[in-house]
């Protein structure tokens, strides 16, 4: 017998189960509820609630201006650089709503940091693009600052190409090498939550492999959150996926799960290139 | 073959004729300007190398200013005008830089910078001779009496908004994904300011700094009322102040021919100084931008 | 279903489609043929069926061809995914039901040369009927998405087992009655057993129908009729096929 009759369902039971098994046995790291973001008088997020499990990497998708930026740039409070913009809502990280008004901002950042989509090494070299970081939160005498030093460009994956050249300036490297130094900077601070706001759409294929396999190995550690325009990178580097649509989430679930049998209509025409 | 005989189809176009033939007039008028106007600027360069330059010698740096007739040199003024714009710049440069940050940085939204901004911006074309006056009334008359401060006060009034202005358009520069990028390691606001946007737009900062300098080191007007003038050797910041522009603008009035020579090569020196600090802010600029 | 932004992308799945269709028309067409051919006792018809199922393989590998491009070139997501993931398997099924085809005209060959019981033909031309049919269906539900169709078909295949048991156990009581009818009862046998099968795909089809217009197949386990030859009393145990 070539086939079994039963193959078919096969291949779809396997993702659904697996999906409703997962969820079960996870933390939330974030827990978000009834969120809402308001530009002015714009409503730019309509009532969020999702949650963002721990030691995995949730991805947001969706086309320009659906809100998943916003939504990036709400969990660290990012926003408040900016005036007129404000969320309502809540978004429980560890048991505390970080939106409340009394929140340490900068102890929150440094909780959940960030990674944007231009590389921004700061102005310095790369040693102290890392250092600058720890020496905010710690004071460490030279030769464990050093080691903290390697430990962040290793876990960014960059030591191997800068060991040699530290004191050079963090602007002389390649994009790729940036925005992996950016990693590393980020790490250096110690979060709990990584945001990554499209970290690759300036890069070339290989950097962008390089950075996604980092995403996958900091998994293990962190939290992580990726925005994305690039679908496949999101069903590369995701353990879950949100679609998000005019402000609205309109589909959360397992990245498996999503990227087969969406449920939304919305969801399929968008991953399947049918929007517009 | 084929492609002469497109290019040939094209060019009896009659519309892309007219098109050829108006950005020919075009191009030949904008090449006439910028021949007219450097000329000029060539011409002055020539006029000046060639008078001041036969004055120019080691007496110039080492005597100072002397009476009608006599031989001597310019050290009285020299000095007096780098005591002068020392002064302005150490009073300018800080509120100038702070000012300019308040603008670019915190009160980027707010309604009063847009007031401040549009003032500083008159303030920057403000005449001179304006800012003399200004300082004439509230120094040298309740002084009673004109001084080097008035002058080094009168000098800040201009370095001022040039310094602000420069300061608060290179921190715009500076991206805000920078910003973000310090504040998401958890970076307060004013540590980010002096510790990453600074460091950003340093060379920029300096470079304002400069063009201010090279600014005021041609000044007259505003001397006049405030420093006026000395015909001796003076440290006294109480005391009438000499200063390059003003011995250059007497001395060049005046109907004494070692005068006259005198000040066509004050004029020299200046414009060397002028143009030096120019070229110095160029190429930070450009070492900034690669 | 709106169109691709890219249109290129949906030409291709529509050729992927159409060439999945005619090889079902083919496939379609073998089987009755073959069914046609042991009805006549028509050899040449026979020796057809078996020439032409070169041209079903063919089509399969134009298939095969044209979902690797796919895959390849246009990293299709969900529904696209699906269609062309159940292609293949579709065009495999197919590939199949032709083979069985083509096994059964081979041995109407070998049976015009005896004499089988009119009665048990008859049996296999009324299992082959109802395959032919369930095929023509579920390429119909292919064509159309239509998984209410497709589920129809699926449901039907409890039927085909039926008269597929029924068939075995007449062809078991021919030849305990007549030896002599051995040879040509166990051609019938292998052909009812050829038909089923196709029959099994068929059911296959269907669920991949399903599968790509909703991502699952039917859920609840198929009832399977064909379980009944092994209880079947006057058949020693291990005869079964």
């Amino acid at each position: 017998m070539s086939m079994p009759s039963t193959q078919a369902p096969a291949v779809a039971a396997p993702v659904a189960t697996h999906a409703k098994a997962d969820v079960a046995k996870l933390t939330p790291k974030i827990s978000i509820k009834n969120l809402e973001f308001f530009y002015g008088d714009s409503r730019a997020l309509k009532g969020i609630t999702l949650s963002l499990y721990a030691n995995k990497a949730t991805a947001f998708i969706g086309p320009s201006g659906c809100g998943k930026s916003t939504l990036l740039r709400i969990l660290n409070r990012m926003y408040d650089l900016y005036p007129g913009q404000r969320a309502t809502g809540e978004v429980m990280f560890d048991g505390d709503n970080l939106l409340r008004d009394d929140q340490d901002i900068n102890l929150l950042r440094a909780r959940i940091g960030m990674v944007f989509q231009k590389p921004t090494p700061f102005p310095m070299s790369i040693y102290e693009n890392i250092a600058f970081g720890i020496r905010l939160y710690e004071s460490l005498p030279k030769s464990e600052l050093d080691g903290r030093v390697e430990q962040a460009l290793r876990r960014g994956a960059l030591w191997d190409e800068v060991k040699d050249k530290l004191g050079a300036s963090g602007l002389s490297l390649s994009g790729g090498q940036q925005q992996r130094l950016c990693i590393a900077r980020t790490v250096a601070v110690k979060p709990e939550v990584i945001l990554f706001d499209e970290p690759c759409s300036a890069l070339d294929p290989i950097s962008t492999a390089k950075i996604e396999e980092l995403i996958d190995e900091l998994k293990q550690d962190y939290t992580i959150v990726i925005v994305t325009h690039n679908m496949q990178q999101a069903a590369r580097v995701s353990d879950f996926t949100a679609f998000m649509y005019l402000g609205e989430l309109v589909e959360f679930g397992a990245t498996a799960t999503l990227f087969t049998t969406p449920s939304d209509k919305r969801t399929q025409a968008y991953i399947t290139g049918r929007f517009g | 073959m084929t492609a002469t005989a497109t290019k040939s189809a094209a060019l009896t176009n009659p519309l892309y004729a007219g098109r050829r033939r108006r950005n020919a007039i075009a191009k030949g008028l904008a090449f006439a300007a910028t021949i007219f106007g450097l000329g000029w600027l060539v011409l002055i360069l020539g006029v000046l190398i060639y008078k001041g330059l036969g004055g120019l010698s080691l007496t110039v740096f080492t005597e100072n200013t002397p009476p009608p007739g006599a031989a001597g040199g310019l050290l009285n003024a020299i000095v007096g005008s780098l005591v002068m714009t020392a002064l302005a710049v150490i009073i300018g440069t800080p509120i100038g830089i702070l000012a300019g940050t308040y603008l670019a940085e915190y009160g980027r939204h707010d309604k009063l910078s847009s007031v401040v901004r549009f003032i500083n911006d008159i303030l920057l074309s403000a005449p001179s001779i304006v800012i003399g006056l200004f300082v004439y009334e509230i120094m040298v008359a309740p002084m009673g009496h004109f001084s080097g401060w008035a002058g080094a006060v009168a000098l800040a009034v201009i370095v001022i908004p040039v310094v602000v202005r420069t300061t608060e358009d290179m921190l715009s520069l500076v991206p805000d994904t920078l910003r973000e990028a310090a504040a998401s390691i958890g970076l307060p606001r004013a540590h980010m300011i002096v510790r990453i946007a600074y460091r950003a737009a340093q060379a920029g900062i300096v470079t304002g700094v400069l063009l201010a300098i090279a600014r005021i080191s041609g000044e007259t007007a505003p001397l006049l009322f405030t420093a006026l003038n000395n015909q001796f050797w003076t440290m006294n910041m109480n005391q009438p102040m000499p200063s390059l522009p003003v011995v250059i603008f007497q001395f060049a009035l005046s109907p004494y021919a070692e005068w006259q020579k005198l000040a066509w090569t004050g004029a020299l020196l200046i414009t060397v100084t002028v143009l030096g600090l120019s070229i110095l802010a160029r190429s930070l600029t450009s070492a900034r931008k690669s | 279903m709106p169109e691709h932004t890219l249109k290129r992308f949906d030409e291709e799945l529509e050729r992927l489609s159409a060439t999945i269709s005619e090889m079902g028309g083919l496939a379609e067409s073998q089987l009755a043929r073959s069914l046609a051919a042991l009805r006549e006792r028509d050899t040449e018809a026979a020796e057809s069926v078996i020439v032409d199922d070169a041209r079903v393989d063919a089509l399969d590998e134009a298939v095969q061809e044209q979902t690797v491009r796919l895959l390849a070139l246009r990293q299709p997501m969900a529904v696209d995914l699906r269609v062309i993931l159940s292609s293949i398997k579709i065009a495999a099924a197919l590939e199949r039901i032709a083979d069985y085809a083509k096994n059964t005209a081979k041995r109407s060959i070998v049976l015009s040369q005896a004499t089988p019981p009119a009665a048990a033909v008859t049996g296999i031309e009324r299992l082959g009927r109802l395959v032919r049919t369930a095929l023509k269906d579920v390429l119909d539900a292919f064509a159309h998405g239509d998984v209410a169709k497709a589920r129809d078909v699926w449901e039907r295949d409890e039927e085909i087992d039926q008269v597929y048991t029924g068939l075995f156990r007449e062809l078991l009581t021919y030849m305990m009655e007549d030896p002599r009818t051995i040879t040509a009862c166990t051609h019938l046998m292998f052909m009812a057993k050829n038909i089923e099968r196709a029959g099994d795909h068929v059911t296959n089809i269907a669920e991949l129908v399903s599968f790509r217009s909703t991502g699952h197949g039917f859920d609840e386990a198929r009832p399977k009729g064909s379980a009944a030859i092994y209880a079947t009393s006057d058949a020693p145990a291990g005869t079964a096929p």
